[in-house]
């Protein structure tokens, strides 16, 4: 017995000529990366209109920040960008850091500099397996995941979870490094190169990856700047702006770093960037390592947000409902300033910031998350209109969007 | 440039039009009348040497609990940055209750669209000139402002969407896809207390 699915099947419907039509993109086509929908108006198979509709991942991060003390909204950052949690979490912090004046340990800001590092290869790679994928090349997707698999392990040695961390602190990070963290990732990082040169060999120079690149989702510098396009959607434009020699933070002024650049502004100079970026990733990591100091992991003046177990630190009664210890940020004391601030860190994925007004009462009174997806994905119609379909999903790859970070 | 420098110059400019100048962790604040924020913008954007060339944020504030003499209701705060002079400054407009809307900024920069957009969807002002002001995060038939401070955090209400929902569950049931009823949430616990017990 046959089972229709449903009675009205959506079907797109010719208008006049029998040229022109609606297609309705997604929410769950594998290659819009998540719950993107994109409304087409096609006319045979070239764009005339294309109109993002996001929000399905929707769930109120300000409105909640709102009624949480800061350190308890650090877990919220963890479900913005999922693939690359680590990056959002030192965010934040760095954020609240900068709001409540708290200065962090050297050693700490070595190792979130290096855990920031490996969410940016992790981002990347999973972008070039899924972009790759989405344009055809399958191989590369293996490949790099095998590479990201030795990231998440890694983390999960360090902090026991793989995609949602909360492994830094407000003042600190929870745990220090072990010995057998770094002799892997000293490793691993002394091989990286001879990866990335796997996956340049597989489509650097490959006719297809060429033709479904080249001259396409093309954007002058003064475009990207306009749509507010950062991270390597900009630079790959030739615009010289990386918030981690702009406005460093951590140990970013303490190592020695190249920010790539790309002049075409196609999608084949964004692929570049990104490739010279998990270089220089790597060599971060390199000279993080091999500068590491020793010292305390957090701030003393930090507020208290660390494991009971390790005893560093007395617990408050009655501070949270849940079992693992989690102590309330020292809220009735009076100690926070009154005021407003703006700071973004480089995340993979471009500029992620946090506005944060404080009213002195130990929640924030309003906290904004200016997340790079949701601009880019607002890019998305002028780099796609009077293209052709198949082009439109190279141009979400090439954005690299995060929808858990869009939607907020 | 330092930003505490621009803001003055700014003063200068438009006389009129700041209220007031705020420094927290050497971060600048001008709050500024909604009247001639586009002037203000454009001025920022394309004077020589301020050149604010990055819009990198934009979001709208209820002010409703915040003290302070020359608060309005709202306001909308925009946060420009220089790439070329590496200097940064934050322009609060503010926005009275009663007549919730402000100029667009989309006509300096298109990125400012989905900027706006978002605090038009949970904040609820407007922004006249806008090309495109439609709900971005929530549903088209949302109701309310979510980011607006008498808005509740926790809450129970049927979906407006959902007539249509059951209707469909009907249509399912011709094809045996569904016993053609439709339980809320509140049903569906109740359900399971009830297997429980």
């Amino acid at each position: 017995m046959t089972r229709p699915i449903s009675k009205t099947v959506n079907v797109p419907v010719a208008d006049g000529d029998g040229e022109r039509y609606t297609l309705k993109m997604g929410p769950q086509h594998p290659a819009t990366h998540g719950v993107l929908r994109v409304d087409l108006e096609l006319d045979g198979e070239t764009i005339i209109k294309c109109s993002p509709q996001v929000g399905y991942l929707h769930r109120g991060f300000d409105k909640i920040a709102e009624n949480r003390t800061y350190a308890q909204s650090l877990i919220l950052t963890d479900r913005l960008d999922y693939i690359a949690a680590m990056a959002n979490n030192v965010g934040y912090c760095v954020a609240v850091e900068k709001l409540l004046g708290i200065s962090v340990p050297l050693r700490a800001k070595y190792i979130r500099t290096i855990v920031c590092e490996m969410s940016r290869i992790a981002s990347h790679l999973l972008w070039l397996a899924t972009h790759a994928l989405d344009i055809g090349a399958m191989t590369v997707f293996l490949y790099c995941f095998r590479e990201r698999e030795v990231m998440l392990d890694l983390f999960e040695e360090l902090c026991g979870a793989r995609l949602t961390f909360s492994y830094p602190r407000i003042g600190g990070v929870r745990q220090d490094v072990t010995r057998n963290f770094i002799d892997v990732l000293q490793r691993f990082v002394a091989e990286f190169p001879t990866h990335i040169g796997e996956y340049e060999t597989l489509i650097d120079t490959n006719r297809i990856w060429l033709k479904r690149t080249v001259g396409i989702g093309v954007l002058s510098a003064a475009e990207a700047l306009e749509l507010g396009l950062t991270g390597a959607c900009l630079r790959g434009s030739g615009v010289d702006y990386d918030i981690r020699k702009h406005r460093p933070y951590d140990a970013y002024d303490l190592v020695d770093f190249e920010v790539p650049l790309g002049s075409d502004g196609d999608i084949y100079a964004r692929y570049r960037c990104r490739m010279e970026e998990l270089h220089q990733s790597a060599r971060i990591i390199q000279q993080c390592i091999d500068q590491l100091p020793p010292g305390p992991i957090i701030s003393e003046d930090a507020p208290d947000l660390v494991m009971p177990l390790q005893g560093q630190r007395k617990v408050e009664a009655g501070s949270s409902t849940y079992g693992t210890g989690l102590i309330r940020l020292l809220e009735d004391k009076g100690e926070f300033p009154v005021g407003d601030i703006y700071v973004s860190t480089e995340v993979p994925k471009g500029e992620l910031g946090f506005y944060f007004i404080s009213d002195g009462s130990g929640r924030p009174y309003r906290m904004h998350v200016r997340s790079p997806s949701f601009i880019h994905i607002s890019a998305l119609p002028a780099l796609a209109e009077g293209s052709m379909i198949a082009d439109l999903i190279a141009n979400i790859g090439t954005l690299d969007v995060v929808l858990g970070e869009c939607d907020r | 440039m330092e930003s505490m420098e621009i803001a003055e110059k700014l003063q200068d400019h438009f006389p009129g039009e700041v209220l007031e100048i705020c420094d927290f962790h050497g971060q600048v604040g001008v709050i500024v009348k909604r009247d001639r924020i586009v002037d203000i913008l454009r001025w920022l954007r394309d004077t020589p040497e301020i050149k604010m060339d990055h819009f990198m944020d934009l979001c709208g504030v209820d002010n409703k609990k915040r003290l302070g003499g020359n608060l309005l209701r709202f306001e909308v705060v925009y946060n420009l940055y220089s790439i070329p002079l590496r200097h940064s400054i934050r322009i609060r407009a503010q926005v009275p209750e009663n007549d919730a809307c402000i100029d667009t900024a989309t006509g300096l920069w298109c990125g400012a669209n989905w900027h706006e957009r978002e605090c038009y969807d949970l904040m609820g002002i407007s922004f006249n000139g806008h090309p495109d002001m439609r709900r971005v995060l929530l549903p088209d038939d949302w109701v309310g402002y979510p980011l607006r401070k008498e808005y509740p955090l926790k809450g129970r209400e049927e979906w407006s969407g959902l007539e249509e929902l059951k209707h469909k569950v009907v249509e399912l049931q011709e094809f045996g896809l569904s016993d053609g009823t439709l339980r809320t949430e509140a049903e569906q616990s109740q359900t399971k207390g009830n297997e429980k017990s």
